[in-house]
């Protein structure tokens, strides 16, 4: 294959495919199209389909999906390349028959969506945009003292998914005093917290449920009616993973008859729509898909991003390979 | 459960000053029978209601703060005087960590977006992230170490400004607030309110901190001055601001409500549910105790 070489910083740069939504795109001055020889069929469609037939590696921009179609088109393919910690939008299971390697953002997002799964909770339990609101409004004058919030130490936190989001999660609310219990595929030898078999097991035990797994076959709707009813009636759902890991018809159901305490949703299960029962509710705080979204968590998945393809076109070990159920 | 005013109202005879339309005459007629005063972080006991309470025994605070009550009036007139301590440091160091989270994160206008239809139009901006940022604290109390305590979980490099530098830890002293304030991203107030400690976030202070630095009160409003602070937010000499406090609550300068790197709050540093009972319970055990003649459970005087 031309212009493929381990020592590739002496030849061309490799070529990348670029696969996005057109309306998805790296911010401008990103450093991939230094190292990387870009290939983008929106700006600028291949000319001859050998091309594409000669494609190693995919970099798949925002959650585009990859269908076996796609990969009909791209035989020569060796690995793709996510920009998210999520691959739900990928078809794992084909990739896996092909052989084809993927890679996700791993730990680049971690700390930013585990800062925002505490910044929902916080605005759930402590109330921030409705006290923020009741003083913008001129409502403090008038109407004095605001109702009092939750201690948030004292709430029986279950992570559901102990991943590296759920890591970070965990060591941050453990410092508030909250004690933690988690539920995840496989119980996690080196982890000191409590674990549970399965979510409504760790819901009956947990005062709030922090839903940071990754979205496939068997957890979509992983918070389901069940779930929500073992949670009780003051439980807390926060939801930084996919908007598919509940049920959200049955979340509003529940919020609206006041059988559960609250909610902090970043996600949705069809963004960005999202139901307008939630945009009453006080008990509710609302973000727009936006955990990871910091200057920093691009940069770090810049790096991961041309760590993963360094590493593959010199045939050295991938940085975030998505692990094999 | 019953409130805390309910519960004093079983116990004592109450009076609701606040509530009391002709406050002057109130007194005149009520001043020999009245033994104590229950204050809080709003109002407590100055020179003048003291001067006005011959038989005033005890001031009971439903707060930490002293600054409402004349200490120096009760010595000399040997009334006694207790706080809640302990009880709310968590929920106030919790709420400064979530200011933090609030204003960097910008998560009250994230919200905002969603429920007003905006995100239909496009995403919501980049804001900044919190793990890893450097924060400063005045005042390593019992609220201080417990902010600096969670701050670590986030990997927040510590440092602070204490009136002396504390040997047992290992966070960075700085020797003037000037000082802790160039070398922060994050400034939060922690200190108790005191003459000296007025206005110790002033101009110099808010420009050390720059047009990338937050600072975040829940301390006192005097703590800072705020008309400067007001400018410096309208005028971008400073970067953010989460407030739970203000120099006369409950007013808030107006010219704050269309800012979107602040986040207000009417006063909720203690505002739970659980920490407002055990305050509650304090402040009537410390009542109970005084006039049963036993150790008072929180005694400041």
């Amino acid at each position: 294959m031309a212009g493929e070489n381990p020592n590739f910083q002496n030849t061309d740069p490799p070529t990348v495919l670029v696969h996005r939504f057109p309306s998805f795109d790296f911010p401008p001055g990103n450093r991939l199209s230094t190292q990387f020889h870009l290939l983008d069929p929106i700006t600028s469609p291949p000319t001859s389909p050998v091309l594409l037939h000669s494609i190693r590696a995919l970099l798949c921009i925002g959650p585009v999906p990859v269908t076996p179609e796609t990969l009909n088109r791209l035989p020569s393919l060796q690995i793709i390349v996510g920009s998210s910690a999520g691959v739900d939008h990928i078809d794992l299971t084909e990739c896996r028959r092909r052989n084809i390697a993927v890679t996700n953002a791993g730990s680049a997002f971690s700390e930013d969506t585990a800062d925002y799964a505490v910044a929902l909770l916080f605005g759930v339990l402590r109330r921030l945009p409705a006290g923020d609101r009741y003083v913008r409004d001129g409502f403090w004058p008038v109407n004095g003292d605001f109702p009092l919030g939750f201690k948030l130490g004292a709430k029986r936190v279950g992570i559901l998914g102990l991943g590296s989001i759920g890591s970070e999660v965990a060591k941050r609310l453990a410092a508030f005093g909250c004690s933690i219990a988690y539920f995840s595929r496989k119980k996690k030898t080196s982890v000191l917290f409590p674990y549970y078999e399965n979510a409504i097991d760790l819901a009956a035990n947990s005062d709030v449920l922090i839903v940071c797994c990754a979205l496939n076959d068997e957890t979509h709707h992983i918070v389901n009616k069940d779930v929500m009813v073992a949670l009780g009636k003051e439980g807390v759902i926060i939801n930084v993973g996919r908007g598919p890991l509940v049920d959200e018809k049955q979340l509003v159901e529940f919020l609206v008859r006041g059988e559960l305490g609250g909610a902090g949703l970043d996600v949705f299960e069809n963004e960005p729509n999202v139901p307008k029962e939630l945009l009453e509710r006080d008990n509710v705080v609302l973000s727009p898909h936006c955990s990871v979204a910091t200057p920093e968590s691009f940069e770090a998945l810049q790096d991961v991003i041309i760590a993963n393809l360094k590493a593959f076109f010199s045939n050295k070990p991938l940085v975030s390979p998505v692990q094999k159920d | 459960m019953l409130t805390s005013s309910e519960q004093l109202e079983k116990r004592f005879t109450l009076y609701k000053f606040h509530s009391i339309p002709d406050k002057a005459h109130f007194l005149n007629s009520n001043k020999a029978s009245i033994r104590a005063v229950v204050g809080n972080a709003s109002a407590g006991a100055d020179a003048q209601l003291i001067h006005q309470l011959p038989n005033l025994e005890i001031v009971s605070s439903f707060s930490v703060g002293l600054d409402k009550i004349d200490l120096a009036k009760c010595k000399e007139r040997g009334i006694r005087v207790t706080n809640t301590p302990d009880v709310l440091t968590d929920d106030v160091a919790d709420l400064a960590i979530g200011l933090m989270l609030a204003v960097l994160r910008r998560l009250c206008q994230s919200d905002r977006y969603v429920r007003s239809g905006q995100w239909k139009k496009g995403d919501f901006k980049l804001t900044t992230k919190f793990t890893g940022k450097s924060v400063g604290i005045i005042g390593l109390g019992r609220i201080g170490l417990a902010i600096a305590k969670r701050a670590e979980a986030f990997r927040c490099p510590i440092s602070y400004h204490a009136r002396t530098e504390k040997s047992d830890v290992n966070y960075k002293y700085y020797p003037s607030v000037v000082e802790l304030a160039a070398n922060c991203q994050i400034l939060v107030v922690a200190c108790a309110l005191t003459e000296e400690t007025r206005h110790i976030i002033n101009r110099e202070v808010i420009n050390a901190l720059g047009p990338k630095g937050v600072l975040i009160n829940i301390g006192r409003g005097p703590h800072v001055d705020e008309p400067e602070l007001v400018s410096a937010l309208v005028q971008g000499r400073l970067g953010g601001a989460g407030l739970d406090v203000f120099q006369d609550e409950p007013n808030v300068p107006e010219e704050l409500f269309g800012l979107e790197n602040v986040v207000l709050l009417p006063h909720v540093g203690s505002g739970t549910m659980e920490t407002r009972k055990e305050m509650a319970d304090l402040v009537i055990g410390n009542l109970e105790a005084h006039f049963l003649n036993r150790p008072l459970l929180t005694p400041v005087l």
